[in-house]
């Protein structure tokens, strides 16, 4: 049976293990007798005993079969290919799935006992498959329907499941991410036994090119990442030159200077900023600011190229604006409006009472605000794609052209490559290095929120 | 409804020497009129309790003595309010130097989120008051001294002022309110967030301060006018019903809802 049978099968399993769970507990309250909890958590628990144990199989099954159906091909293969290498092994394994699938192209008769062993063992599996999981569907049911009894206590019992239930969903998030991590760490370790990690973090020359032959020109690829870090920093300075004050500022004006008809019609506008696909903000700073800011330039003598960090990193302050002036308005807000009272009752005017009063207490919010700002400049790519550039610049010049970290992970990975060679691998390094930073700014942020908790609550 | 229809304020509304004159204060929210034609005097150096059930409007009354309404939208206040004979509500009265005049407690405690001394200098230095940090600091210890705080806090002054009990906290907010030196202080229920000791504090603060300062303190309880006021004025459903010295007003009130109200009948 297919999957999707097979689930609109165990659904309707689950269905009737609810209804039969449901009704024998109202049957012995029909009795006189005292349930322990309500019909409804009788039928429950029935439906969960029913369908979580075979989904957790079908979990599981899915996750290995394919390695336990490769291990068994393994024996049916000739012994030529057996005694080779693993990379030849995966391959005839290949050649087989697709043989067996009628797929394969080419004919080969060495190969023809295993082929007919998988499609043996995919009609017997198939059926094992199926069998085992309407089984134990029918057993929970089975089971859970004869335990149901006046002093069951069934309530307690969905309760811990729930909980169970919500504890793996949590936990899938968690273990994700961990397993992110330990995907990056493996790769940057593979980089960093290629690549010294001194030369990859000091290093001050970015040219991450790899000979296809050993005899090509410019084999010699250089993995020094300063001058793509230097260019994050200063697009994200930029970037944050710009966003933060405009943001606060208008944070500051829609909460406590504007009237709520202006408020209602600003703040969604300004909200639409953050909804512009980034792609559009990189065509509009590559074609539009970056140009304008060239002209600027060459008329006042300066010699400006043609993509800037400084055309990247205003148009992604702009883009952050909404990001800072959002949030700072909701912690703006959630400003007791007794501090304001407060301060008004002393005379003082309006601009004292928010300078001294209202963004002292909101500041552990604009901080986190700022904090998640910066971490978005620092993520953001298509902007510095499309307005700053590629090119590997040392400087701190805005008006050069610079790269970022998120840049080159994306160069580095786009178009065929080789998943061992040292330039793919870099990607992981830079990824690596941009988590890191991001964590200690995260880490950082909540420091500074804390410390501000203690002294003002 | 009928008893008050075309009401008359029962009697003595007026004061001779009076600090504060309201005249026919009418007082909108949006299209909803929350005070009728309200006049009251409020004497120099005298307490006066307004007291009244819910919604009876006396803390929108009060409110409008020092146009603390201002800073809601739709509010709308009509009539004459005189400070020393100056319309306050004159277009020319400029508010800052008003609500350093008419000072503010509030019903809960709203120490800013500074230090215990920066919450005393916050109203001197808006203000310019003082012109040297020894100055500011003789403003700030003669402060939390005449609001019975002193002797509590002198050792943490630079701690936050929101470390301290709810009593102590409404005492920073007087010793705030008295820190820029007004003539008149408006007290909005600020005793009913406490316990009956920081209550007995605060009520035995305000007989001390009545010797410098005029105040006009709304109260829900009924004891709390008797003790501390004056003279009690007796809002219902925004109209002012009677107005006469405190013990006159609890043994022999002259209109029949305010007997009905300090007998516990409604409210």
């Amino acid at each position: 049976m297919n999957y999707s049978s097979l689930i609109i099968v165990l659904l309707i399993l689950l269905g009737g293990g609810y209804l039969l769970g449901r009704n024998k507990a109202r049957a012995i309250a029909n009795q006189g007798m005292t349930l322990h909890s309500l019909p409804t958590h009788y039928g429950a628990l029935v439906a969960l005993w029913t369908g979580l144990p075979p989904l957790l199989l079908l979990i599981i099954w899915s996750l290995f079969e394919q390695q336990v159906v490769d291990h068994l091909l393994v024996a049916q293969l000739p012994q030529q290919i057996q005694a080779g290498s693993s990379a030849d092994i995966q391959l005839a394994i290949s050649k087989v799935h697709n043989l067996a699938s009628g797929t394969g192209l080419s004919a080969s008769p060495e190969l023809q006992p295993a082929v007919k062993h998988l499609q043996a063992l995919e009609s017997r599996t198939s059926m094992l498959h199926t069998g085992l999981i309407l089984a134990l569907a029918l057993l929970g049911l089975a089971v859970t329907w004869r335990r149901v009894q006046n002093t069951l206590r069934a309530r307690s019992e969905v309760e811990r499941m729930v909980r169970y239930m919500l504890f793996a969903s949590s936990g899938i998030a968690v273990l994700t991410t961990l397993g992110i991590l330990a995907s990056v760490l493996y790769e940057a370790w593979m980089f960093f036994g290629k690549v010294s990690i001194i030369e990859f973090l000091f290093g001050t020359s970015w040219s991450p090119q790899i000979a296809l032959r050993a005899d090509q020109s410019g084999s010699s690829g250089s993995f020094g990442a300063v001058p793509l870090f230097v260019g994050t920093l200063l697009i994200s300075m930029i970037a944050m030159f710009i966003a933060v004050p405009v943001g606060l500022m208008s944070a500051i004006y829609l909460s406590e200077y504007a009237t709520s008809r202006i408020r209602s019609f600003a703040k969604p506008a300004l909200e639409i900023l953050a909804g512009i696909p980034t792609v559009v903000y990189g065509f509009f700073a590559a074609l539009t600011v970056a140009p304008v800011i060239r002209g600027i330039g060459e008329s006042w003598g300066l010699d400006v190229s043609s993509e800037s960090a400084l055309a990247a990193g205003l148009v992604m302050g702009i883009m952050i604006i909404p990001f800072v002036s959002s949030l700072s308005d909701d912690v703006i807000n959630a400003v007791p409006q007794s501090l304001r009272d407060g301060s008004y009752g002393l005379g003082a005017t309006r601009s004292e009472t928010v300078r001294q009063v209202v963004i002292p207490a909101a500041l552990p919010g604009i901080v986190g605000a700022v904090m998640l700002a910066v971490s978005r400049a620092i993520g953001e790519t298509m902007i510095v794609a499309m307005a700053a550039g590629l090119a590997a610049n040392l400087t701190f010049n805005p008006l050069d052209s610079v790269t970022t970290v998120t840049v080159q992970i994306v160069t580095l990975l786009v178009g065929d490559q080789e998943f061992d060679s040292p330039k793919t691998l870099a990607a992981f390094a830079l990824g690596l290095v941009l988590f890191l930073v991001t964590l200690v700014l995260n880490f950082v942020a909540l420091k500074i929120v804390q410390k501000y908790r203690e002294q003002y609550d | 409804m009928s008893i008050i229809e075309n009401h008359q304020t029962h009697g003595a509304p007026f004061s001779d020497s009076p600090k504060l004159t309201a005249r026919n204060v009418g007082v909108y929210y949006g299209d909803k009129q929350a005070i009728f034609d309200v006049s009251l005097d409020i004497g120099a150096n005298e307490v006066i309790a307004l007291i009244g059930p819910s919604g009876c409007g006396k803390s929108t009354f009060l409110r409008c003595l020092n146009r603390m309404n201002d800073t809601i939208d739709i509010c709308r206040v009509t009539g004459d309010i005189e400070l020393d004979k100056e319309n306050i509500y004159d277009p020319k009265m400029d508010v800052v130097p008003l609500r350093a005049r008419v000072g503010m407690v509030f019903q809960k405690p709203n120490p800013f989120p500074k230090s215990i001394y920066d919450n005393i200098a916050y109203g001197p230095r808006i203000h310019g008051l003082a012109h040297s940090r020894v100055e500011l600091d003789e403003i700030v210890e003669k402060s939390l001294q005449r609001a019975g705080l002193w002797s509590e806090v002198k050792d943490r002054l630079h701690a936050p002022g929101t470390g301290l009990s709810g009593g102590q906290q409404q005492r920073l907010c007087i010793a705030r309110t008295i820190a820029v030196d007004p003539e008149v202080i408006l007290m909005d229920e600020p005793c009913s967030a406490l316990d009956p000791i920081a209550t007995a504090k605060i009520e035995e603060l305000i007989d001390e301060l009545r010797e410098n300062y005029t105040i006009a303190i709304v109260t829900h309880s009924m004891q709390q006018a008797a003790r501390v006021s004056q003279r009690t004025a007796y809002f219902h459903l925004g109209q002012l019903i009677e107005v006469n010295p405190t013990d006159q007003v609890f043994t022999t009130p002259e209109h029949a809802l305010t007997e009905a109200y300090i007998t516990g009948r409604f409210g």
